[in-house]
Order: structure tokens, then sequence, then C-alpha cells
């Protein structure tokens, strides 16, 4: 066991007593004589970058601890074993769409026609030791990449941690999992299978569906008309140069600003919106992050070992007039892909010309739209509620619940266009009418999540209402007592102070009110930014049903009017 | 306005308790339990070695051509063994550092304070001094067509960079969509050189007397075989074809498409109208034809009229006959292009449901 650190040991500017204890001498330092060892080392790297100046502010930076912080980590490390993994794939796949005659180990494929991405695919699978374990894990890490964003995003968003001053990150955060899907989609494409030529197909289709420019952009990408001789080295040039250039400098950035804006953290006891409780970076949160990584990577490892994905050598070499049923894309698409299904038959037509519509809109419009209003949603959310104040306590869920709400419908919607993606293996395992599947969804897609949205927000409600119970006539014991006059009342106790305070310091803006001239911390508005009754209106709907913390005196009056109950300050523990 | 905000803090509701006193983990307060962790920990270090070396081994021991074959669970043998045994080097590492980090450092929780993300209104008051003093030392408020010029000139730069993707593929003028999209091979076949239906997979050339009712073959023309490589490939994309057989009395024939038939046996493209995707899925008794992909479904008693799915317009349907030893033969291309629509062309009058 370590020496336990010092509490008061913090860079607080106030306590000059710590400042000036902090003046040593390099006699005093009590390193482990292994270290002394590489002092001149030390000292020979410092002579020339001013490391120790750099490395200074960096490691004892407290990270604050939650569970809900690793899934953003859970991202990176699965992006750093899939670049290991690519770098090895690289050396054996060739990604050339030249037809040549398989000659490999696979007897069933012996003589056939392929091109040689697909059979250098094969061979890495087939031929090369551990070449099936690098692409397993590579599918299986990206698969896992995605999933990660996508989750972290989830977090980020129900936590409220994308406000300021995280608007900037949040925007790179957009940019990453838009990249993400795109390295996901341009790496599936590559091995030129049955499946993934007919992903090609659909997303060839897409392309055409453009208006305008749709012809002009299928020719362009595909050198021509599908299949063309270039796509599979063009999208090999995106998939391992262009994305992963991109991703690596986003990610890069993406730490940078988490570290300079310091980690949000949930309420609790000594934790505020100016200070960050927590481990040290070193060593506490430099092992975990080791030890997470290892895991990250091993279970990836222990996945392309013992589950097999995407095993395209029982589909076979792209043949334009094959597809198997059952044709998925990757499960980050499959929401297009199910919207793309239940779309109807709509096309129009103008002049000479027309609109296809049933690929356009769920194809392009959804998929663009979703990333769209993904990455304003910091500045629509400030629409609504006109919160200028910074933010670095998380929030729970439920202490936001439009936005909660909000979250839930748009999750409710890709859920169900997921099932849609899969509509013809529904009705295949579930004995259903695949019509009346796609019948079904053709509404569903936009009623359900209204009602998900009102559940939600009625549910964040009152959970509202309870923290505001226990706050003010504290926890219900479960002990009941009748009283002479024969009333029954149930007793209850205060709750601890940390509770109280960690329920009480985060507070939502009042809503904005019309031509209002102050915003709510005094400072006055311009006059062109004066709110307009629509905005009023809106902000009013946001912050419906929305309860109040209670004030101070509040929650005394409420503690005095309980009989035999303490008084919650005094109480401090249950 | 910090001060603002630090004093809205302190006067909420109920006040800061602080962070809780630190309570010595249960690990850290028996020597016995500490050197247990300490044991896991190493256990940990020492099984990750020895899968490590393991794996070495297995490498080069297993044979790259065993399958195992436990029912639900096939796999290839060297994958397996060599893929569990570097994996659990890998995790187990992983999981002895989390241990080691739980149990064994310091769970003193410490404090920092955050910084604004702001600069100090002197930082601010400073940068602008510097950025003003430089935008003087340029000289660019004086020097107002150097900027002026540089402008055209960085707007410009740029041109010569982009127009190099302007050969990126071949432009889909009218000329070129005549060449490519709207004709396939049945564009070769004449009345007196038609083309024959051939089996795609045995290139064997089609006989009406051998389709029997309810069948459906998936068929090329003859001369997709004179084609390689990529040409293959495009070719194919476009000039698939069902040829399927019905009973006559069963199925609706338009008035314009009373010779495309031979008895029964009609030919359709097999490209799906939506986004081009091979029909596969024959429904025999309702004569339905579902795209796999997207699950559009066109009727092929029908005129290849959409019934349900995505798809906005009907399969194109090739006119067919026989020549003179009874096979099936096409004798001219399709009369509208086959596969998803496209702007540049107007499908409005494509065959649709009510035409004769």
């Amino acid at each position: 066991m370590a020496k336990p650190a010092p509490v008061a040991d913090t860079h607080d500017p106030g306590s000059d007593a710590t400042n000036t204890k902090r003046v040593v001498s390099a006699q005093d330092i009590d390193l482990p004589p292994a270290l002394v060892k590489q002092a001149p080392l030390a000292r020979w790297v410092d002579d020339r970058t001013g490391i120790a100046t750099m490395t200074k502010p960096l490691l004892r930076k407290v990270f604050p601890d939650h569970w809900s912080f690793l899934i953003g980590e859970i991202a990176l490390w699965s992006f750093i074993v899939v670049l290991i993994t690519g770098v090895f794939l690289t050396l054996w796949f060739k990604p050339s769409m030249a037809e040549i005659e398989y000659d490999g180990s696979y007897q069933i494929m012996k003589g056939m026609l392929m091109s040689e991405a697909f059979a250098s695919t094969i061979d890495i699978s087939m031929d090369i030791r551990g070449g099936l374990l690098l692409r397993q894990m590579h599918h299986w890490g990206a698969l896992l990449f995605v999933a990660a964003i996508f989750v972290h995003a989830a977090r980020v968003f129900f936590t409220g941690a994308f406000r300021k001053p995280r608007e900037i990150n949040w925007l790179i955060g957009v940019g990453l999992m838009f990249l993400g899907v795109m390295a996901g989609f341009s790496g599936y494409s590559l091995p030129d299978d049955l499946l993934s030529g007919t992903g090609l197909r659909f997303a060839d289709g897409l392309m055409r569906s453009i208006p305008l420019i749709g012809t002009w952009a299928e020719f362009f990408v595909f050198n021509g008309e599908f299949p063309g001789d270039l796509i599979i080295s063009r999208l090999y040039m995106v998939h391992i140069l262009l994305i992963p250039a991109l991703l690596l400098a986003l990610v890069g950035a993406h730490l940078v600003l988490m570290v300079y804006h310091k980690h949000t953290q949930f309420a609790g006891p000594g934790r505020t919106e100016r200070n960050v409780v927590g481990y040290p970076a070193f060593p506490v949160y430099a092992a975990k992050m080791a030890g997470y990584f290892f895991t990250v990577f091993g279970v990836i490892a222990l996945f392309g070992a013992l589950v097999t994905i995407n095993p395209v050598w029982t589909y076979g070499p792209y043949n334009p007039a094959q597809v198997t049923a059952g044709s998925q894309p990757d499960w980050y698409m499959g929401w297009v892909e199910g919207a793309v299904r239940i779309m109807p038959g709509w096309e129009s037509h103008w002049g000479s010309t027309t609109w296809s519509w049933n690929v356009f809109i769920p194809g392009v419009i959804l998929l663009g739209g979703f990333f769209t209003v993904m990455a304003l949603w910091p500045w629509i959310e400030n629409w609504f509620t006109g919160d200028k104040r910074e933010h670095n306590l998380a929030q729970r869920p439920y202490e936001n619940p439009t936005r909660t709400a909000f979250g839930v419908a748009i999750i409710t919607f890709m859920v169900l266009l997921q099932f849609g993606g899969a509509n013809d293996l529904i009705a295949t395992n579930f004995a259903l009418s695949l019509n009346a599947i796609t019948w079904f969804l053709r509404f569903a897609v936009f009623i359900v999540p209204v009602i998900a949205f009102w559940v939600t927000k009625r549910i964040c409600l009152s959970m509202l209402k309870r923290d505001q119970d226990r706050l003010l006539h504290g926890s219900p014991t479960g002990e009941v007592h009748r009283t002479p006059e024969g009333e029954y009342i149930e007793d209850h106790t205060p709750i601890s102070q940390g509770e109280g305070y960690a329920m009480t310091s985060s507070e939502d803006p009042a809503p904005l009110e019309a031509g209002q001239a102050t915003d709510d911390r005094g400072v006055a508005i311009a006059d062109g930014e004066r709110i307009s009754k629509r905005r009023a209106r809106a902000s009013r709907w946001w912050a419906e049903g929305n309860i109040p913390t209670p004030t101070r005196e509040e929650i005394e009056e409420a503690h005095s009017d309980h009989e035999g109950s303490h008084e919650l300050e005094s109480s401090g523990q249950q | 306005m910090n001060e603002n905000a630090s004093k809205e803090l302190t006067q909420g509701p109920v006040a800061d308790p602080g962070v809780e006193p630190h309570v010595e983990s249960y690990v850290a307060s028996d020597p016995k339990l500490d050197k247990a962790a300490e044991g896991r920990v190493i256990a940990c270090f020492v099984l990750s070695a020895v899968s490590a070396i393991a794996s070495l081994v297995l490498y080069f021991a297993i044979p790259m051509t065993i399958r195992i074959d436990l029912g639900t669970f096939q796999a290839n043998l060297h994958n397996v063994l060599f893929g569990t045994t570097m994996g659990l080097a890998i995790l187990l590492i992983g999981i002895g550092i989390v241990v080691w980090a739980r149990n064994l450092m310091s769970d003193v929780e410490m404090v920092e304070i955050r910084h604004p993300e702001a600069s100090s209104d002197e930082d601010r008051t400073e940068a602008l001094v510097m950025l003003s003093d430089g935008v003087r030392d340029s000289g660019v408020a004086r020097r107002k067509f150097v900027l002026g010029s540089l402008g055209g000139a960085l707007g410009l730069f740029s041109l010569p960079l982009i127009v190099t993707l302007a050969d990126m593929g071949p432009w889909p003028t009218k000329r070129v969509r005549e060449q490519t999209l709207e004709r396939t091979l049945f564009a070769e076949a004449t009345p007196q050189q038609p083309i024959r239906l051939v089996n795609d997979v045995t290139w064997k050339p089609l006989r009406a007397a051998d389709l029997e009712i309810g069948q459906l073959v998936n068929a090329q023309p003859e001369n997709l075989q004179d084609f390689h490589g990529v040409e293959y490939q495009q070719e194919k994309a476009k000039s698939s074809i069902i040829v399927v057989r019905m009973d006559p009395d069963s199925i609706t024939v338009p008035e314009s498409r009373r010779d495309w038939q031979v008895s029964g046996i009609l030919c359709y493209s097999k490209i799906c109208t939506h986004v081009g995707c091979p029909i596969t899925l024959w429904e025999q008794q309702t004569h339905h034809l579902l795209c796999p992909c997207h699950q559009s479904t066109f009727d092929l008693g029908n005129s290849g009229l959409v019934v349900f799915g995505p798809a906005a317009r009907a399969l194109p349907q090739l006119k067919i006959s026989l020549d003179d030893e009874g096979y099936l033969v096409a004798t001219q291309d399709f009369t509208v292009p086959v596969g998803p629509s496209y702007f540049e062309r107007d499908s409005r009058n494509d065959f649709k449901k009510g035409d004769a």
C-alpha cells in the first residue's frame, strides 16, 4: 500500500502554505534507486526538450471516476487495435479488381475467376498463419469502435456534457462518428465478396438517386458504369490513408480539448462546478488506461479467435447476377437500410427528369439529417433554454427531462428502423408477414417515438418529484405509526447532506420570456437578441413540468414541519 | 463574472459537505489481504507470459488445415488455439494492471481546481495589441491591392488541382448514357441475327419445350461469353435476365406485349429498379418475384408491375421469340433502361398499371 497522498496537495491558488511547501530540493525527493540511476538520461532529455516543465501539470492531473467515462476509452483503444491489425492486413491484401484464376489452398474455389482483392482475402483467411485471426480482430475491432462511439455519444448527450464550454469537442466527436461509419463502410467493401459487392451496388444506387448530379457522382466514383475497375483501389486509399489520417488528427484534438477542459464529473459531496475530484493521472489513471487498453485488445483477440465474422469464403466472389437472402450491412448502417426498405416507392417527374425519392430520402437525406441535427444539437438546445453558463457537472439524465425524452425518441426511431433493416429475418424467424411488418413500421417510426418521448418525459419528471420528496421530507423508513387521533403516518428519515447537495447542485434555468431585457444572470440582452414570442413559447414547452429546485428556506420549512424529524444539516449521515 | 458564479454555488440550497473522508480500503486494512492481492497481480502477469509462449509454440506446431466441427461451433483449429492463447496473453496483462491499480495503488481522492477556459482580460488585450502590431508591421492596411490580389490568387490556385478530378470517370453525357446505362448486350440482336438466351450457370441455350409451367431460369444473353474481367461484370450487371413459364390463362398480357412472349414464357430483367440488386426469390403460385435486398415485389404475371416495396418502376420486360430450332431468342434490346432510375431520364412513360 502506497503512502496516502496528502489531500491538501491541491493546486488551490488560495493556499499559500501549500505553495511554499512545494519548494523542495532534488535531494529531498524519495525516488526508488532504479529511477535515480536514470537521472543522467532524464537530464539529457530535459536539457533538449524541457520535458519536466511539460509533464509537470499532467503527471498528477486529477480525473474523476465513473464507469460511464470509460466508454469513450473503449472507442479509443479499439481504434488503436484496428490500426495495428490493419497495418498487418495491408502486408497481404491486394486492392486490385484484375480478374485472376484462384489457385490457393481452398479447394472449393480452385479455378474460379475472381478479383485479386477477393483472392488475396481468401489467402489471408486460408493460407497465412494468423491471417484469419487478424482479419477477424480487425472486423470485430471496427464494429466495437463504431459501437463504442455511438454509446459514448449517447452518454455525453444524456448527461449534458456537450454544453458550454465543450461544444467544439462535441462537434469533433460528431465528425469522429461520421468518419468511423465511413471507415467501416469503406472497409466492408474491400474484400470484393458477394456480400460487399451487393453493398457497393446499393451505394451505387444511392449515389444515382441524388437529384441533378446522381449519374455524375456514380460515374466519377466508379470510373464509369458499375462496378468499373477502380472502386476497390479508390476505397482502399480512402480506407487506409484518408480516413485514418483524419481520424487520428481529430482523436488527438478530442483528447487535447478533453484534458484542457478537464473531464466533467457527477454531482456529489465536495464536487462542484469549479473543481474536479478523483485520482491522479500518474500512477492511477495511467495504470487503469494501460490495463484497459490491454483488456480491450485481449477481448478483441478472443473474439477474433472464437467468433467467426464475415466468412467471405462461404459467400464467394462478387457476381452481379447473384445475391443471398439476408443481405444486411454492418449494424451501424442497419437503420439506414431499414429506412430504405420501408420507404414507399415514390418517384416524381418534372420536365424530363426523374426524382427518386424512394432512395434519396431514406438513404441520403436521413443520414445527412441525422449527423446535421446531432452536430447542431448544443445550439438547438440552447435555442430552447438560452443557457449561457458553463457546466462542468454532468447531469443525471432525468435531471433534464425534455432532452432525455428527445434522445430516447431518436433512439426509438433508430431501433425501429433497425428492425426494418432486418424485416426479412424477423419475418422468417417469427413466421410473420413481411408486408405486415413493413406496413406496421411505416407508421410506427412516426408514432412510437412520440409515445416514447412522452413516456420518458413523464418518467423523468416523476423521478425529479421523488428527489424533491426525499429532499423535503426525507426517505421513507417503512415504519408506520398510528397517532392518537387514528391517523397513520409513515416515518421519514432525513437524507444525508451529501445526497441533498448532489440533488440541488445543478439547476435548470427558468424558461425564456418574450422580450426580456436581461438574461437569468442579470446581464442586459442587446436589442437584436431579444427573445421572440415563438422562442419564449418553445422555451416554456421545453421547461414544462420541471420542478424548480427548492430554496434553502423551503427545505428548512419542510423539515421543521416534520414532527420528530431532525434538521438536515445536523444529521450528516443516514 | 467568475465571482458571481462562485457566489451562486456557495449559496446553493444545501451546503457542500466537502469530499467524504478517506476510508482505508479493505485490502489495505490487512497485510495478508494486501499480499494476496499482490499475488493475484503477479499470477496474471505470469499466466500472460505462459500464454504468450504457448501461442508461439502453437503458431508453428499446428497445421492450417485442421478444422474443428462441434455442431454450431465450426472453426479452424490454428485460428482458435493461436488466437485464444494470444488473446489471453494480452487480456491477462490488462486484468493484472487493473487489479494492481484498483487494489494496491493509493485510492485517496484528490481535488483539483478548474481554471476558467477563457483567457484573462489582460491576455486578451495583450494578444489584440500584438495582432494590431503585426497588422501594422505588415502594412496591409495601406496596401489594399496586395491583399486583394492575393485573395484572387488564393481563390484561383486551387482550381487547377480540382480540375484534375474531371477525369475521375467518363462524363455521363447523353451520348455516353446511350452507350452505357441505356444499352445492354441485347442491343446487338436483330430479327435477322437474334441472340439466344442461355442458362447463366451451364451456358446452355434455353429451349422453350424444356421449360415447365412455374419454372424460372436465371439466364444471360449468349454473347456475354465474349467478355472478360471488368467489361464482363459491367455487362452482366445489366443483361442478367429471368425466363419464366406461367400458365397463359393465369396471367395478364397487355395488348402491346402480346407478341413479347412465347406461349406463357416471359422474360424480364433480373436487375431491380430500386437500387439494382439481382432479384431472386420466386413465388410460384402468386407469380411474385421478390428482391432480397429491400423486398420490392414484382408481379411477373402482370408485366412486372410493382406490387410491394420501395421500387417505383415495373421490371423491364424483354421481347422474346423462338428461332428455327425452338430456342428462345431476343431480337431487340429492352425498351427502357434496366436498373434504378436516374435523374436525366424521364421514366413517367414506362409501363405502369392500367397501360394496355
